[in-house]
């Protein structure tokens, strides 16, 4: 493999004809001491257990799943916060899942993450002209002279007002705050952002703005995204394709328009009935909704076999012996799932 | 639980063992010259050597190491001038300059140190966490900017100045000594009152800061919010809902505190001429007198070992959230 | 576990919505003003605010962060600290004055008739106490029961929210259940003194989608039992069009409209409503671009003049004379439609609406 891989000017190598960021089969187990401060046998939390995903340049692919599902750590995992358990994280071709800090450092320019909390993820005492100004020369983005000029053209990429370089982030409201954090990830130029639940702090109205603007940049510069979110909305409307997850594992991985019209995998089907629409009061009749009974089970244990066996009223006896392989049952439609066709009554279709 | 318990006792003892070894080691490979203090002034070189064999003073460090930990397992025999005078167990050796056991002096003087601090303890956890509780129900008003300020003046006053004035001017107060509680509560407690007004208003202080600050941190949750939609009276959001929460910190803080006065009340015992464990080990320290300082920092280390296993324990009752095994 | 059997594929779909009776207000807030005087100046977080709710019906609040919607609704329940907040105008519940109460009453008023139920269950319920013994203190708060009688309605409540095996998770603690059962946890706590005003404020927002999904049919049958009042805060208007009658629709603390649900997200007629709706992604059909509001909600330290809303308004050109700055618009009935109300200068609003914000709507 080795033999065949370009190296860039940055210090990134590359196969070629490789996909731009592949994960094959990893794993995220985090150690846990279980429930007490003291308790025999070490227990694994199986956060992320067995992800296929791939990226494609300037795609956006959706994560979604309920609190626990493992989206979260995938994104940690892509942005190399995180070390995986097992399995490889190809980066054009090349594996990056353990590569050491130094040689990590021109891929982790390509991949930049944008957090959920802009109050949080944004250093109190710095401007914004030095958060910015930081990440450009982290990465050696400019020269000293340019960087200014440079700071303050990205904060206008990002609808912000370029003379407000020199203020403090606790100056601007919870969706510029938010921008901040976009021109950050931006300064580095990066292939691919991955974006945990950049949304869902913030208001409906300032949410929309934030979603046009990174919707504006995804189509001026390329950029590659996996959008993580849990507003089936929000997604749907950003992603190309979205994977749905439950307890660390794929269920079921589609181009948009498949998944929100045609589930194939029961999970899947649950969670877009669950979704409240407002479409009702257009006089769209309300649609059945599937109601699952019971939580999400712990992923420190999680069920033999298929492991949303437990909440699925399709469940048979294979269900608790054999786990379902993500297998294409329709064309660029992948499920997981021992019984998966497209819903009896098409749940979509009512609201149309 | 149980099994919680033991690995924490183990893991104390080592933590005493290792504690013991250091100050072992600096005391006595330290250059000084107890037989010397023994001996008195007109001593012949023959009789110095004579104490130090008798000590094993003449062994290598590791077989005097030994000697002492041995000495407070099994007990140990000590020979001078052709007798030999057997230390029961636990053996913590002879005082240089008093000629006694170390045990029985610090028999006799633990007992004054534990009453100072706990009397102590008592105002300062009562004052502490009421005056502390109230600041925080009106906080920013007159009477909490006071608190706040009395408290802040407290402080910034050296302890043995509060402790001598004290001492100088509050003459109302029955005269300061030590008597056994078991012969007489009553003399037991008027002899310690002073002392006890002394450490239990000036660490109040502190007590009514943490409470106040852990307190206005929990009044402002939302599970105090709850509780008081649920039409239960203002006295019973505080005191039940809010206390029980805020209290958690403190007690945390004042199971290490509890440790350190244990082991330095040496203030208020020269001052109120009580004669506990801070007494003796400043007298020790003044006379070389080194077996009486290695048994003060052997009950010292003992001390705060088992005040970090009790607090770790109470943890588990006053938080559910907190199971052991 | 895995022996039982599971139920289904169990559906549920939602009864329509009664149409409006015209029966007598069980909450009826009136001109409510409530401020609290800072350092910085005095926050004005909500403003004249007046609205009711008949037994039976669900009101929805809806609005953003900042909008007044959770602050009005802690004055209904009377959970202002008097010494910081000002609040003035009237608040009858039952025909009982709120404002004003004295500690003693609200003490005796609060969990008996009128309950809440909080967003976060897990910050809400107290770490320390079990789950039992928090239902079983706010019953014994308003009844003279003894623990015994009290533990039996704790367990009763808990088995009528959906938690299986109520006598064994009576004696549990909130960090023993999960984020669902937790909420259900609380609201048996909420309803144990069989309220006739429920407050939730954003019982779900909390909560993952499937487990939202139970909550709110849970509220929804347990109103048609107890048959309540309730006021439904939140910010997600598919949850409104879901659960909710009626619905109003608050900026920078004062309501800009209030109506029938199905009229005011069908055709509202307020550009704040309009830029709501805007500003949600659909779920069926060919994702439409969005147009959300621009700017952000102002500080409550410096609410605009004349209509709040209009620095952020697109259609304030379409008012002559400036009237959007310098005038607040009345909430007053706006079309034919007497049921339904806004406050808003524009003429013809329905027409507007028609004409300029239906094409753009997904």
């Amino acid at each position: 493999m080795t033999t065949d891989t370009t190296t860039a000017k940055s210090g990134v190598k590359s196969v070629p004809g490789a996909p731009l960021l592949e994960l094959d089969n990893v794993k995220m187990h985090f150690k846990t001491k279980g429930d007490g401060m003291l308790s025999r046998g070490t227990k694994w939390v199986q956060a992320v257990d067995g992800v296929n995903l791939t990226l494609k340049p300037g795609e956006t692919l959706g994560l979604v799943g309920e609190s626990g599902c493992g989206k979260s750590t995938t994104a940690r995992l892509i942005t190399r916060l995180l070390e995986p358990t097992a399995g490889e994280i190809r980066y054009q071709g090349v594996d990056i899942a353990h590569m050491k800090e130094r040689k990590l450092r021109p891929y982790r320019r390509e991949i930049q993450l944008i957090f959920q909390d802009p109050y949080s993820s944004l250093n109190p005492r710095h401007t914004v002209g030095t958060i910015v100004g930081t990440a450009l020369r982290t990465h050696d983005m400019v020269d000293k002279k340019g960087e200014l000029a440079r700071v303050q053209e990205l904060l206008e990429l990002v609808g912000l007002n370029p003379e407000h370089y020199n203020r403090y982030p606790h100056e601007f409201s919870g969706g510029q705050r938010q921008r901040i954090g976009i021109a950050r990830a931006l300064a580095a130029r990066p292939k691919i952002i991955v974006a945990d639940e950049p949304v869902s702090a913030l208001d409906v109205s300032i949410q929309a703005q934030v979603m046009n603007l990174l919707e504006n940049l995804r189509k001026e510069l390329g950029i590659a995204f996996v959008f993580i979110a849990h507003d089936l909305g929000v997604v749907r409307h950003f992603c190309d394709r979205v994977a749905v997850m439950y307890l660390g594992r794929v269920v079921e991985e589609a181009p948009r328009n498949e998944l929100y019209e045609a589930p194939q995998h029961p999970y899947t089907q649950a969670l877009l009935s669950a979704v409240p629409d407002i479409a009702v009061v257009r006089g769209v009749p309300p649609k059945n909704r599937i109601r699952l009974v019971g939580d999400v089970p712990s992923p420190v244990d999680p069920p033999s076999g298929c492991r949303f066996r437990t909440r699925c009223w399709k469940a048979q006896d294979i269900c608790a012996t054999n786990d379902p392989a993500l297998e294409e049952k329709a064309p660029s439609q992948r499920v997981a799932c021992h019984f998966a066709e497209p819903p009896a009554e098409s749940i979509i279709a009512e609201a149309v | 639980m149980l099994l919680y318990i033991l690995k924490r006792v183990l893991s104390a003892i080592s933590v005493v063992i290792v504690t013991l070894v250091a100050s072992f080691a600096l005391f006595f490979l330290a250059p000084t010259d107890p037989a010397g203090v023994i001996c008195g002034p007109r001593c012949t070189p023959e009789r110095v050597a004579d104490i130090e064999a008798s000590l094993s003073l003449d062994q290598p460090p590791l077989v005097q190491i030994g000697q002492y930990m041995k000495g407070i397992v099994v007990g140990r025999d000590y020979e001078a001038g052709g007798t030999t005078q057997h230390c029961e167990a636990p053996c913590l050796g002879y005082s240089y300059t008093l000629g006694q056991p170390v045990t029985k002096l610090l028999a006799a003087a633990l007992p004054v140190t534990v009453s100072i601090v706990i009397g102590g303890a008592v105002v300062y956890l009562i004052v502490g966490v009421l005056a502390g509780t109230i600041a925080a129900q009106v906080r920013g008003t007159t009477l909490d900017k006071g608190v706040v300020g009395t408290t802040l003046f407290v402080q910034s006053i050296p302890y043995f100045v509060v402790a001598l004035l004290v001492a100088l001017y509050a003459t109302f107060l029955p005269d300061s000594g030590y008597h056994p509680f078991f012969d007489n509560p009553l003399t037991w407690a008027s002899g310690l009152l002073a002392a006890w007004l002394c450490v239990g208003l000036t660490n109040a202080a502190a007590y009514t800061r943490y409470s106040r600050a852990s307190m206005i941190e929990t009044l402002g949750q939302d599970f105090v919010r709850t509780a008081t939609s649920k039409g239960i009276s203002r006295r019973r959001v505080v005191y039940r809902h809010g206390l029980r929460a805020g209290l958690t910190p403190v007690v945390t803080i004042f199971g290490i505190d509890l440790a350190f006065q244990l082991t330095g009340a040496i203030f208020t015992e020269s001052i109120f001429g009580l004669p506990g464990l801070g007494q003796l080990t400043l007298r020790a320290f003044g006379q070389y007198d080194l077996p009486v300082l290695l048994g003060g920092v052997l009950v010292g280390s003992v001390v705060l070992v088992v005040m970090n296993l009790v607090v770790d324990i109470a943890y588990t009752f006053l938080d559910p959230r907190v199971r052991l095994g | 576990m895995s022996d039982q059997t599971i139920p289904g594929p169990s559906t549920v779909t939602r009864v329509a919505r009664t149409p409006g009776t015209n029966e007598e207000p069980y909450l009826e807030v009136n001109d409510l003003h409530v401020q609290f005087p800072t350092a910085d100046g005095l926050v004005k977080a909500v403003q004249g605010l007046s609205y009711s709710v008949p037994l039976r019906r669900t009101l929805a609040i809806v609005g953003e962060s900042g909008s007044g919607k959770s602050v009005s609704s802690m004055a209904v329940l009377g959970l202002h600290d008097r010494r910081v907040a000002r609040i003035t105008g009237s608040i009858k519940v039952g025909g009982r004055e709120v404002v004003g109460m004295s500690d003693k009453e609200l003490e005796k008023y609060r969990g008996g008739d009128a309950s809440m139920i909080f967003q976060d269950p897990q910050s809400s319920l107290h770490p320390y106490f079990t789950i039992g013994d928090q239902i079983m203190e706010s019953y014994r708060a308003h009844h003279s029961v003894s623990k015994r009688q009290a533990k039996d309605r704790a367990i009763d409540m808990l088995g009528r929210v959906g938690i299986p095996n109520p006598r064994r998770r009576v004696d549990q603690y909130p960090h023993e259940f999960s984020g669902g059962m937790r909420q259900r946890a609380m609201i048996a706590m909420a309803l144990v003194n069989d309220p006739k005003l429920l407050i939730a404020d954003e019982p779900t927002t909390a909560l993952d989608v499937t487990v939202q999904a139970q909550i709110l049919d849970l509220i929804a049958d347990l109103q048609r039992d107890f048959g309540s009042a309730v006021v439904f805060i939140t910010h997600d208007l598919g949850v409104v069009a879901e659960v909710a009658d009626d619905i109003l629709v608050m900026y920078a603390g004062t309501a800009v409209e209030h109506g029938p649900v199905n009229k005011i997200l069908g055709e509202p007629l307020h550009p704040y409503s309009w830029g709501l709706l805007e500003s949600i992604p659909a779920l069926t059909g060919e994702p439409a671009p969005l147009h959300p509001i621009p700017g952000s909600p102002p500080s409550l330290l410096a609410v605009p003049s004349g209509c709040p809303f209009h620095p952020r308004c697109e259609f304030k050109d379409r008012v002559p004379d400036d009237l959007c700055r310098t005038l607040k618009p009345e909430l007053i009935s706006r079309t034919a439609d007497l049921g339904r109300t806004s406050r808003c200068h524009l003429k013809d609003p329905d027409k507007v609406f028609e004409t300029d914000v239906l094409p753009r709507l997904p």
